[in-house]
């Protein structure tokens, strides 16, 4: 009797469980509708990314992902202050973009084979490379030196996973909760270098309290090739999205996001990339 | 479906839990022992003990686990150089650190729960050693604790199911458990229910035989009275 009991019960919770889910996956449609007039864009960026994509304490937004998904915004018909920003870290991207949170998602989103399986890219519009950033009076120049160093990187990371699979298997990888703990430690010498994307380490460097103490030490470890990520299916704004980078690497702008987001750390950009054009 | 799961060799779905029950049991131990220093202390004719235990309590359980945690890696090995006797193996020396900071931390609820257990131990029995000569130490250990532990073993139980699912939280300094591979298949695969749900049941597979297990020894050992 007891026991019939709790098979009901739990038969309950699940089915419960089971309907939850079932509606948190369906209505999707919801803030897709397309072009401008009065209606708000809203935009996925990361919020804690310097040079890329950063929530200032005033609430403003900086980066080159927000210069580009701005200009991309702006060509797509809305003007900046139609513009919501969103946060999106990493987990959330492919969800965020299939239940419809947001239109398109600017946020160092390296266009690969798992992922395209799930969501539609544009681009690429950035060729990134995994590199290291190192206090400015290191001497590590190549990647074989990397075996008997130690590192940082941000726990389970593209970057993180590569140093452990490929680069350097026997360094000591030190796993953060962020780029800003390992920061401390690459301050404080407990690591001799961090590792991720060159165009995330360039924009540390860059930063005001840093400026001057860190350098990149130029290794190209890997290509990243950043998209922005659509809707799947949703060819009609992959396309707009293509035309509006086209315009924006032909016109300057690009370059010009560029240099003022990257600028100081030694930071040498690659020229911006053709559409549909990765590489491996 | 699955077959992603394949793919992770280093370390692998079994590896990584594999580490999170080291982790547990390490931690388990680490914590009983500290946790009954603790309750001692915390019964103990000594003022100076027994404040110590009560603040020790009162503050460590108050702290979130993440901070203690992190601090054991941002504040005791950055700032002040703790290496756990490996300063060039980062993977044991996180590893000693997430211990540490999980011992300190679990060791305030197993002081509770063991000194609810000491409660429930008649005073008569206590006054009745005591009378026979025992001494303090004699006292607890001869004829209070032994009592007291079979009575709480069921409320200790919880603290270890606690513990079990605590470790995922040695993720935030790298130790290679659990939720680190979890965090790396959600960046690489774009299955996040698919993969969570994996997670999911890995620990329930660790915790239900653990609940089921100790649920039995204390009825088995309970004191009649």
């Amino acid at each position: 009797m007891k026991l019939r009991k709790v098979t009901a019960a739990s038969a309950a919770v699940f089915a419960l469980a089971l309907t939850a889910t079932a509606c948190g996956g369906d209505d999707s449609d919801s803030g897709s509708s397309s072009s401008g007039g009065g209606e708000k864009i809203k935009i996925g960026i990361k919020y804690d990314q310097p040079g890329l994509g950063l929530k200032e304490p005033d609430g403003s937004f900086s980066g080159f992902d927000v210069d580009v998904a701005t200009y991309v915004a702006k060509e797509l018909g809305y003007e900046p202050n139609q513009i919501e920003w969103v946060e999106t870290k990493s987990a959330d991207r492919e969800n965020a973009l299939s239940r419809g949170d947001v239109k398109i998602i600017a946020a160092t989103y390296s266009i690969t084979d798992e992922r395209k399986e799930k969501v539609d890219f544009a681009g690429p519009y950035l060729l990134a490379h995994q590199d290291l950033l190192v206090k400015s009076d290191s001497d590590i120049t190549e990647a074989t030196d990397l075996n008997d160093k130690k590192l940082c990187s941000v726990t389970g990371s593209t970057s993180a996973q590569n140093v452990k699979k490929d680069f350097a298997p026997k360094a000591q990888l030190s796993e953060r909760g962020g780029y800003s703990e390992c920061l401390s430690a690459l301050q404080t010498g407990q690591v001799d270098a961090l590792t991720t994307d060159d165009s995330i380490l360039a924009g540390y460097a860059a930063q005001d309290q840093y400026k001057g103490k860190f350098k990149l030490a130029g290794l190209k470890l890997s290509n990243e090739n950043y998209g922005i990520g659509v809707k799947k299916g949703d060819t009609e704004t992959v396309n707009k999205v293509n035309d509006a980078l086209e315009k924006m690497v032909s016109d300057g702008s690009w370059q010009k996001a560029v240099d003022e987001n990257f600028g100081p750390a030694n930071y040498k950009n690659e020229k911006a990339p053709e559409i549909g054009q990765i590489v491996q | 479906m699955f077959d992603f799961l394949s793919d992770y060799d280093d370390p692998s779905l079994l590896g990584a839990f594999w580490v999170t029950v080291q982790l547990t049991v390490f931690s388990a131990i680490g914590s009983l022992i500290w946790g009954t220093l603790l309750a001692a202390m915390r019964v103990s004719p000594v003022p100076l003990m027994r404040g110590f235990g009560t603040a020790y309590v009162n503050i460590v359980r108050n702290i979130p686990l993440t901070v203690i945690i992190v601090f054991t890696s941002l504040g005791l090995a950055d700032i002040f150089g703790v290496t756990m006797g490996a300063p060039d193996d980062f993977e044991l020396k996180y590893f000693r650190l997430a211990v540490l900071g999980l011992v300190a931390y679990t060791a305030a609820f197993v002081c509770e729960a063991i000194r609810s257990g000491i409660n429930t131990v008649p005073v008569g029995q206590a006054e009745a050693a005591r009378a026979l000569g025992l001494s303090f130490s004699q006292v607890l250990r001869l004829v209070v604790l032994p009592q007291a532990f079979r009575s709480v073993i069921g409320p200790l139980a919880n603290v270890l199911i606690a513990l079990t699912k605590n470790t995922t939280v040695a993720a935030t300094i790298g130790v290679a458990e659990a939720a680190l591979l979890m965090k790396e298949m959600i960046e690489n695969e774009a299955q996040t229910l698919l993969i969570g749900a994996v997670f999911a049941f890995g620990f329930v597979v660790l915790t239900l035989p653990t609940g089921l297990i100790l649920n039995w020894l204390s009825k088995r050992l309970a004191v009649k009275r």
